[in-house]
C-alpha cells in the first residue's frame, strides 16, 4: 500500500460560540463534561490524527456520541474543524476557498449516507447522476454513466423508479451507485448499513467488500458495530468521546486491545460472545402466510419436501409454526382452520442475543430458530447448525459472521 | 375623572398623515411609474382575456380542469358553471375581474417567492417579516384601499396594489414554510457533492418546496379574488361593483347573480389550483386514475 492519502493532523471540534477562543486555552487535560461545564461548548472531537492510505478500507469505530461521524463529515467540511489540519492529497483542505472547496467536493470525494439522503423527487437514475450532474457533465454522458454504476449495484432495469418505491436496501444501493458514478478517489460511507435488516446488511457488506477489491478505492466507513468494522476494516481506529482511542488491524485491536475500554469491546472476541442472532441468521427456504389454508401450506411443505415451515402474516408478524406431520393428521381429520394446527409454543430469539444465549435455545428445539424483533417481525431463522458452528468456533471468514 | 387622561394622547394619525404626506411629495414620480407599469400589465392581461371568445375560454378551462382533476363531471360542471356567468350577463365584467386577479397574483409570486427564499435563508429576516405577514393578514382587507387610493388614485391600478398587498402573505409564508421542510439530510447530500447555494435551491429546495408553494399560490388566488371585489369601492370595474351597486339600490336580485358569479370564479379556480397543487410523481407502473 502506498502513503497516505488523507491526514488528519491535531484535529479538534467543539460545538459552541466562542469555540475558537475556547482553544486558545489549555484543554488537553479537561474532561469533556469539565470543558462543557465551565464553558458551554460542546466538544466533539479531540486532537484526533490519523492516516488513511491509499487503497485501504478504513473504518472509524464506536458509539454513538463518539464523534465518528462528526469526525467523517470534517472529510468535506460539511462540519469545519475548530483547528487542526486535513491534507487529502497532500493539499490542506480546510485553506480551500470556496470555489476550490466545491471542486474538491465534485471531484476526489463521494459519500453514502445513514439515511441514504437521496432526492425523493427525482428517478433512480437521476440520482445516481446528481453527483455528474452538479459536475455540469453532459445529459447523456452523465447517464450512461449513472447507469453503468447502477448496474454495477445491482440495480440495472429500476432506473425510472422513485426512491420511495423502493426498499432500503435498494434506497443504500442508489445511494452507492450515486457515490460510484463520480469515480471518486474516497469514498465516505457514514453508517451506510445501519438502517437496514439484518440479512440485506449482510448481503450489502459482502456485497461491497467484494466491489473495493474490484475497484480499489480508498474507503472510509463510519460504524457503530464492531463486527461491521472487523468485517470490514483493512485498519480500524476505535473512538471514544471525541478520541481516537486505537488504530490498528482488526487482528491487532482484538489481540492487543489499547484499554479497559476497547477490550470490553473486543473482550474474548470468540464467536460465541460476540456472533448475534442477526449475523448467523438466514432467510428461510419455506415462509408460510397466514391467510394461507392448511391445505395449501401441506402441498407447500411437500413440493418443497420439508418436515415443517414459520408461518407469518402478510406483514412479517412471526404467528408460528407448522410441522407436515401435523398437517398431513389434521387435514385427514377434514379440519380447515390454520390456527388449530399451529405451533405457537416455540422458542424464539431477539437478533441482538447472543449465540451463548441462544445455545440453550438451540439444544432443546427440533427445529430452528425465529429470529423475531420487539415489534414481533420475522427477521429470518437461525438454524441449529449454525449455532453450534459458531460455538466450537467451526465458522468462516474474518469477522465470522457468514455461517 | 375616570376617563383616559387627554394629556397623555400619542398623535399617531397625524404622524402617519405627515408620513403619506411626505412621500406623496417625496416618491410621486416613483409611484406614477409604477402605476403605470402595472397599468400596462394590467390592459394586456385584459385585452388578451377579452379578444378570447367566450366558446373558446370555456373548453379551455374545461380542459384544463381535467388534466388538473381527471375527473369528466368536474370539467363539464364548470364548463355549465362558467356559462351561467355568461348567461347572466357578467361575462365582461368576469373577464374584467379575472385580469386584475391574473394581474395581481402574478406580481405577488414575482414579489412573494423570493422574499419567501430569502426568509428561508436567513432566520433575521424570518424574524423581521413573521409580525409583518400577520399584520398584513389581521388588518381589515379596505384598510388597504386608504393608501392604495392615495398613491395611485382611483380605478383598478390601486384596486391592483390593494389586492397585492393584502394577497400576497400566504406564497411568502408557504415558500418559507416548504423550503425550510425540506429535509436536512437531502440538503447535506447535496453539499457533499459540492452544488452550491443556488443549484441547491433550484435542484432540490425549490422542487421539494413546490406543493407547498403551489398551495400558497392557491391561497394568494383565493384571497386576490376576494379582495378584488372589495376594489371596487375604489373605482375598479369588476363583479364587486355590481354587488356594491346591488346594495345601494336594494336590488335583491341583481346580488344575488353578481354574487354568484364571483362565487363560480372562486369554485373554479380554487379546485383547479388546488388540483395542480396536488398531484405526486409516479413510478412506473402505478396506475394514473384518481
Amino acid at each position: 500500500m502506498d502513503g497516505p492519502i488523507v491526514s488528519v493532523e491535531g484535529v479538534w471540534k467543539l460545538f459552541g460560540r466562542e469555540a475558537k477562543q475556547l482553544m486558545s486555552r489549555p484543554l488537553r487535560n479537561q474532561s469533556k463534561a469539565d470543558i462543557q461545564a465551565k464553558s458551554g461548548a460542546v466538544l466533539a472531537l479531540r486532537d484526533v490524527t490519523l492516516d488513511v492510505r491509499k487503497g485501504e478500507f478504513f473504518v472509524i469505530m464506536g458509539l454513538s456520541g463518539s464523534g465518528k461521524s462528526t469526525l467523517i463529515r470534517t472529510l468535506v467540511r460539511l462540519i469545519e474543524p475548530t483547528v487542526g489540519r486535513i491534507v487529502v492529497n497532500g493539499e490542506d483542505i480546510l485553506t480551500f476557498p470556496s470555489d476550490r472547496l466545491m471542486q474538491y467536493r465534485r471531484n476526489a470525494v463521494a459519500m453514502v449516507f445513514q439515511n441514504f439522503g437521496l432526492f425523493p423527487h427525482y428517478t433512480v437514475l437521476d440520482n445516481a447522476a446528481y453527483g455528474l450532474k452538479v459536475r455540469r457533465e453532459e445529459r447523456s454522458l452523465r447517464e450512461q454513466k449513472a447507469r453503468a454504476a447502477l448496474k454495477t449495484v445491482g440495480l440495472g432495469g429500476w432506473e425510472a423508479y422513485y426512491p420511495e418505491s423502493l426498499s432500503g436496501g435498494m434506497q443504500q444501493r442508489v445511494g452507492l451507485a450515486r457515490a460510484l458514478a463520480t469515480d471518486p478517489e474516497i469514498l465516505l460511507m457514514d453508517e451506510p448499513f445501519s438502517g437496514l435488516d439484518p440479512l440485506i446488511r449482510r448481503q450489502l457488506q459482502d456485497e461491497l467488500v467484494e466491489l473495493q477489491g474490484r475497484l480499489q478505492k480508498t474507503v472510509v466507513f463510519v460504524t457503530h458495530d464492531l463486527h461491521e468494522a472487523l468485517k470490514l476494516g483493512d485498519r480500524v481506529a476505535i473512538m471514544r468521546d471525541g478520541e481516537v482511542i486505537q488504530i490498528g488491524t482488526p487482528e491487532e485491536i482484538i489481540s492487543n486491545p489499547a484499554d479497559g475500554y476497547v477490550r470490553d469491546f473486543t473482550r474474548d472476541a470468540s464467536p460465541a460472545r460476540v456472533l448475534t442472532a442477526a449475523g448467523i441468521m438466514q432467510e428461510p427456504a419455506v415462509l408460510l402466510y397466514r391467510w394461507q389454508g392448511p391445505r395449501t401450506a401441506r402441498k407447500i411443505l411437500r413440493d418443497e419436501r420439508c418436515e415443517w415451515a414459520f408461518v407469518v402474516t402478510r406483514i412479517r408478524e412471526y404467528v408460528g409454526l407448522v410441522t407436515l406431520d401435523d398437517l398431513d393428521r389434521y387435514v385427514g381429520e377434514g379440519g380447515s382452520d390454520f390456527a388449530e394446527v399451529l405451533r405457537d409454543g416455540v422458542e424464539q430469539c431477539a437478533p441482538d442475543m447472543y449465540v451463548e444465549q441462544i445455545f440453550p435455545l438451540a439444544r432443546e428445539t427440533a427445529f430452528a430458530l425465529p429470529v423475531v424483533d420487539e415489534s414481533g417481525r420475522f427477521l429470518g431463522e437461525v438454524r441449529r447448525r449454525a449455532v453450534f458452528d459458531a460455538m466450537t468456533g467451526d465458522h468462516n471468514g474474518e469477522g465470522g459472521t457468514d455461517a | 375623572m375616570l376617563d383616559f387622561p387627554q394629556a397623555l394622547r400619542i398623535p399617531l394619525a397625524s404622524w402617519v398623515d405627515a408620513g403619506m404626506r411626505w412621500v406623496l411629495r417625496n416618491l410621486g414620480p416613483l409611484f406614477d411609474t409604477i402605476g403605470h407599469v402595472v397599468l400596462q400589465m394590467l390592459l394586456v392581461v385584459e385585452q388578451v382575456l377579452l379578444f378570447i371568445p367566450w366558446f373558446v375560454f370555456i373548453p379551455a378551462v374545461a380542459a384544463l380542469a381535467w388534466k388538473a382533476l381527471r375527473s369528466v363531471r368536474s370539467s363539464v360542471v364548470f364548463a355549465l358553471l362558467l356559462f351561467a356567468i355568461g348567461t347572466f350577463g357578467y361575462w365582461q365584467l368576469a373577464m374584467n375581474t379575472l385580469a386584475i386577479v391574473v394581474s395581481a397574483v402574478l406580481i405577488s409570486l414575482i414579489i412573494g417567492i423570493p422574499v419567501g427564499i430569502l426568509m428561508a435563508w436567513s432566520d433575521r429576516m424570518q424574524t423581521v417579516m413573521k409580525p409583518v405577514l400577520d399584520a398584513m393578514q389581521t388588518l381589515p382587507s379596505f384598510v388597504y384601499l386608504i393608501p392604495a387610493l392615495m398613491l395611485f388614485g382611483l380605478g383598478k391600478v390601486p384596486a391592483t396594489f390593494a389586492t397585492i398587498i393584502y394577497a400576497v402573505p400566504p406564497v411568502i409564508r408557504l415558500t418559507n414554510v416548504g423550503i425550510r421542510e425540506v429535509p436536512r439530510d437531502v440538503i447535506e447530500a447535496a453539499r457533499a457533492y459540492g452544488a452550491n447555494r443556488r443549484g441547491i435551491l433550484l435542484d432540490v429546495q425549490l422542487p421539494l418546496a413546490r406543493p407547498s408553494i403551489l398551495v400558497g399560490i392557491n391561497q394568494t388566488t383565493m384571497m386576490a379574488l376576494a379582495m378584488v371585489v372589495i376594489g371596487s369601492m375604489i373605482g375598479a370595474r369588476t363583479l364587486g361593483m355590481e354587488v356594491l351597486l346591488a346594495i345601494n339600490r336594494v336590488n335583491i336580485g341583481q346580488g344575488v347573480e353578481a354574487g354568484v358569479s364571483i362565487v363560480i370564479m372562486a369554485i373554479v379556480i380554487d379546485r383547479i389550483t388546488y388540483a395542480f397543487a396536488h398531484t405526486r410523481r409516479r413510478s412506473p407502473g402505478e396506475s394514473t386514475g384518481t
